[in-house]
């Protein structure tokens, strides 16, 4: 049974984003979008999270927050990188402070362009991470099946 | 003996109903925000998803006191549809509580340690209102054993209105619904991170949602004490309480603490003027 599919819950962090991908982001969970419908919910907590979304460019300031967060994250978890901006650093990549995109700093599994993302995009970005969860869930489990068999196997053999 | 299967069929259907009401109560809750809503088994696809996740575990302390808390919710529930002491199972179901605090004080998280304190502020809020109500029971039916509440044949929500609206207030913070829903909140909502639950991950927060279910079921049967005289009205009465308190839920805001401990205390004096009431008709011999 893959029950992870029918739930994902999502953390959402706006790294330096400019909002505008922030809002299209919370557009998805009014009435008119409803991605609750999905069984996708924005828990405000990265424990209780699979999906990791980023809007904006990592900036020096932020990049400890966003690895802190993502590692809080238990596995099996993704991450989609909305926007222009979390893609590559976008029209800010030239600033000082900015270290560019997302992938600078932890692996991104979707990216959806656009500037500002729309809420159809970035719901099609999280359709696409849930196929990308749930090979990574299919292979955890099977690595975890591998260390119990190996485990037998020496248990055995001793 | 009958207490023995009823204890046994609530530990196994109660979750199954638990879990549907979720459901019905997601929905109905999405379509007074104008939404779709997710599907109604979408409380079980969360709780199967829970258990397939990576368990990360802050202190190995933390998973024995969520286990402690399934469990006496669990016997508390159990011991209730059994027919059992009513005083007992309110006890029961407090100390369940007491370790779901613990649990969350076993973890070194300023997120959590505020959850606790204010699942604290939320037992001091409700346990007064709790216990009078088993009194109230015991003062119309004179018996503290469910089974014979259950059996009764007196009206017990004429006698007992008072304590019946203190018990929908404080029903209001047991549920985790708004504007009471403190310490922590069911589904989507989000207040101090998670509260209580915000170290909880994976099959340990799984446990804590079907700890929930048990619970509801175990409030909802407690209501239903109330109309015990007659099935039928008992039932219809269960399904507009839980109606009314989806509807609160969405109509107001999270109130601060002090506001829900004041509530649940206004509540408990109500029960107590009921009871007074009740008391001086009883004595003085009109009855």
């Amino acid at each position: 049974m893959t029950f992870l599919k029918r739930s994902p819950w999502i953390l959402h962090y706006d790294a330096s984003s400019c909002n505008g991908c922030d809002i299209e982001v919370l557009a998805c969970l009014t009435p008119l979008y409803d991605v609750e419908r999905f069984g996708i919910i924005n828990t405000g907590n990265p424990k209780h999270a699979d999906i990791l979304l980023i809007t904006g460019g990592i900036n020096e300031l932020n990049r400890a927050v966003v690895r802190n967060l993502y590692e809080q994250m238990p596995e099996p978890k993704v991450v989609v990188a909305i926007g222009a901006c979390a893609a590559t650093g976008g029209i800010f990549r030239e600033c000082y402070n900015i270290t560019g995109g997302v992938d600078k700093v932890i692996p991104v599994d979707v990216y959806v362009p656009g500037c500002a993302a729309r809420p159809e995009q970035i719901i099609d970005g999280v359709v696409a991470a849930l196929g990308v969860l749930e090979e990574k869930r299919a292979k955890m489990t099977g690595a975890a099946q591998e260390k119990e068999r190996a485990r037998h196997a020496a248990g055995e053999s001793t | 003996m009958n207490g023995i299967i009823s204890a046994v069929l609530f530990l196994i259907f109660a979750p199954i109903a638990g879990g549907l009401i979720a459901g019905i109560d997601r929905k109905i809750t999405a379509r007074m925000q104008g939404r779709v809503g997710p599907p109604l088994l979408q409380p079980f696809y969360d709780v199967g998803k829970l258990f397939e996740k990576e368990n990360v575990v802050v202190t190995i302390a933390q998973n024995f006191y969520v286990l402690a808390y399934l469990v006496f919710i669990a016997v508390s529930g159990a011991l209730f549809f059994a027919g059992g002491d009513l005083l007992l199972v309110v006890f029961a179901f407090t100390l369940a509580h007491v370790f779901l605090v613990l649990g969350a004080y076993a973890v070194h998280s300023p997120y959590s340690h505020i959850g606790a304190e204010r699942e604290l502020i939320q037992l001091m809020a409700y346990e007064p209102m709790i216990i009078l109500a088993a009194v109230g029971l015991y003062m119309v039916t004179n018996s503290f054993n469910v089974a014979d509440i259950a059996a009764a044949t007196v009206p017990a929500i004429l006698y007992l209105p008072g304590v019946f609206i203190g018990f929908a207030v404080i029903l209001t913070i047991k549920l985790r619904k708004s504007p009471f829903d403190i310490s922590t909140s069911h589904h989507a909502h989000q207040e101090i991170v998670k509260g209580i639950t915000t170290e909880f991950s994976g099959s340990t927060l799984g446990a804590v949602e079907i700890a929930h279910w048990y619970e509801n079921v175990f409030l909802l049967g407690f209501i239903y004490l109330f109309f015990a005289w007659n099935p039928v009205i008992g039932i219809i009465a269960v399904a507009v309480t839980y109606g009314a308190e989806v509807f609160i839920d969405n109509v107001t805001a999270r109130a601060r603490w002090q506001a829900a401990l004041k509530s649940g205390w206004a509540a408990g004096v109500l029960g107590i003027v009921n009871l007074a009431f009740l008391s001086y008709v009883m004595t003085g011999g009109v009855w």
